[in-house]
């Protein structure tokens, strides 16, 4: 660790019962950084938030906000949080619960500036029971950065909003990792990291399965992907050069390569019998599935050799 | 790795000043009430119920009996009556709470310890306060109860403070069971517990064994200080105030250590 962590989970393990939410996880969040944390449902990542909100313990090994106990209300002072589902007070009105949160805080942001950053400006004076699942969450939003955190937490934020809230909310968390606030992203839309992270974190049954950049994630399957009938041999193609698997599936012949250009050409070249030709391009969500789908089969497998 | 975590420690321990801290009690405490105030859907059968019970049995059903009779019905229906606003009024939204996720966002955030508990207790107390003036008025304008201006507010005092351990009750059961299970829960305690301490009826008409027990529960020692209050026991008071004094500390011990660990 270095004293740019703002945030730490060390080999953080949590069970529930049988099952191992967290199975030794280290995660670091440095300060400024927007970190998003991907995974698919029961990854781990809600597990990961609440162990560093300080909301439960880790069975074994250790969370830190700020060097200290999450439960330390002093450590909590530095973060803002929005949650994936809070049912707040219905009959409070906006301005009430933004003025709650912020009484909270030793150095909250400005009452107006947390209204217009937030994008709420025009539902202060709105009972929160009264409106729209979209408008609740951009007040949640901005209850989470009233406080002028040092980091925030934003537990699937963009879920219910349309997408001119969402680029909105998009704009929002720009600002705020401009200003130096560092923002732990847990979300399931791929574009969303794409377009706000600096570094990605995929989860899956419980464990680091990536970490990285975006582009260092969208390396590891910065593939192409061919799709063809043809007679040609699967296991010659797949030593073409540039080739990085070809196999038969279902009488197509599908060829992931890096130079799809290349491999194409060759393959019309060497097959002029060859039909229905489909080339597509793998995005983060096929890179993403791809790494999942890995973790999860290999957990099969030592599942299958335990047995 | 040591010294960076003690360099961010210096840095967070860098404090919010004390007044700061109590204005976030204060905005709490203000926004638990409003919230309350604006929904009576919820507090409004917790303070009639009692009120209710007070009218049919120890108005209507219990005419025939004396003055006396009358001062001690009233007490003990008081008694009966404050404790619903704590085990209902503190149990079950902290029960509902935990199970919306308020609570949980609650913990993340920097909220003064205990300052979401106050803002409850404040309210049971207020609830408290109206049950006590709603039997007050029945028993003086259709009982015709007798009762000096002081024994009126000392048995207003004695139930705006005896809310208290039952709030204590009331959120220990509410962080053991979460949401729509409280409120049975609650009345399994509630009403039994009424009876064994001799709300309903007064003690002496209890089978001798119930009678020996009745210590044991709270709200007989909050009945010994309300027909105090009404000039009907002259036996000491310190003893039961002590023992719910001890009661609400220990539990409210208890609960507040489950929310911090738990949620």
């Amino acid at each position: 660790m270095n004293d740019t962590t703002v945030a730490r989970l060390a080999a953080a393990v949590k069970r529930y019962g049988p099952l191992t939410a967290l199975d030794g996880v280290d995660l670091a969040v440095r300060r400024g950084e927007l970190l998003a944390l991907l995974g698919p449902n029961g990854a781990g990542k809600s597990t990961s938030v609440s162990l560093l909100l300080g909301l439960i313990r880790p069975d074994t090994g250790r969370a830190e906000l700020f060097g200290l106990d999450p439960q330390r209300i002093e450590a909590r002072r530095r973060i803002g949080v929005m949650l994936q589902s809070a049912n707040l007070p219905p009959t409070l009105r906006v301005c009430e619960l933004l003025r709650l949160t912020m009484s909270y805080y030793p150095n909250p942001r400005g009452y107006d500036e947390t209204a217009v950053l937030a994008g709420i400006a025009d539902l202060l004076l709105r009972p929160y029971g009264k409106l729209s699942g979209g408008q609740q969450r951009r007040v949640q939003f901005a209850l989470a950065l009233c406080g002028r955190p040092e980091l925030l937490f934003l537990d699937e934020p963009t879920v219910g909003m349309d997408i001119d809230a969402r680029q909105k909310l998009w704009a929002a968390m720009r600002a705020l990792v401009a200003e130096g606030c560092a923002v732990v992203l847990t979300t399931h839309y791929l574009e969303e990291a794409d377009a706000l992270a600096q570094r990605v974190v995929v989860l899956g049954q419980g464990r680091v399965l990536s970490e990285g950049s975006v582009d260092d994630l969208r390396k590891r399957v910065a593939l192409t992907r061919i799709r063809c009938v043809s007679d040609l041999d699967a296991t010659a193609i797949a030593a073409w050069p540039n080739v990085a698997s070809a196999m038969r599936e279902d009488g197509y012949l599908r060829i992931a390569t890096a130079q799809a250009e290349a491999v194409v050409r060759r393959l019309l070249d060497a097959d002029s019998a060859l039909g229905e030709l489909e080339v597509q391009r793998a995005g983060l969500a096929e890179a993403f599935t791809e790494l999942t789908r890995d973790a999860a089969e290999a957990a099969d497998a030592d599942q299958r050799e335990a047995a | 790795m040591q010294t960076a975590s003690s360099t961010t420690a210096s840095a967070a321990a860098v404090g919010m000043p004390r007044r700061r801290v109590l204005g976030a009690y204060l905005e709490e405490a203000r926004s638990e009430c409003l919230r309350y105030l604006r929904a009576p859907g919820f507090l409004l059968p917790v303070m009639l119920f009692p009120a209710m019970f007070y009218l049919l049995f120890g108005v209507l059903m219990a005419r025939s009996n004396g003055a006396d009779a009358a001062r001690y019905l009233l007490a003990s229906y008081g008694v009966f009556g404050v404790m619903s606003p704590g085990l209902f009024g503190f149990g079950v939204s902290l029960a509902l709470e935990r199970d919306g996720g308020l609570l949980t966002f609650k913990r993340a955030l920097p909220m003064p310890p205990g300052a979401y508990l106050l803002g409850k207790m404040l309210m049971a107390m207020a609830a408290a306060g109206v049950v006590i003036l709603l039997l007050l008025a029945m028993a003086l304008s259709l009982d015709r109860v007798t009762l000096a201006p002081l024994q009126a507010g000392a048995l207003l005092l004695t139930g705006m403070l005896g809310v208290l351990p039952f709030c204590a009750l009331g959120m220990f059961v509410g962080t053991l069971i979460r949401g729509q299970g409280a409120p049975g829960m609650l009345n399994l305690i509630y009403l039994p517990m009424s009876f064994l301490s001799g709300l309903w009826m007064p003690l002496p008409l209890l089978p001798a064994f119930l009678q020996r027990i009745a210590p044991v529960w709270p709200s007989y020692h909050l009945d010994r200080l309300a027909l105090a209050a009404v000039g009907m026991n002259r036996g000491p008071l310190l003893v039961h105030v002590l023992v719910l004094a001890g009661f609400a500390a220990g539990l409210a011990l208890l609960a507040a250590r489950r929310l911090r660990r738990h949620g």
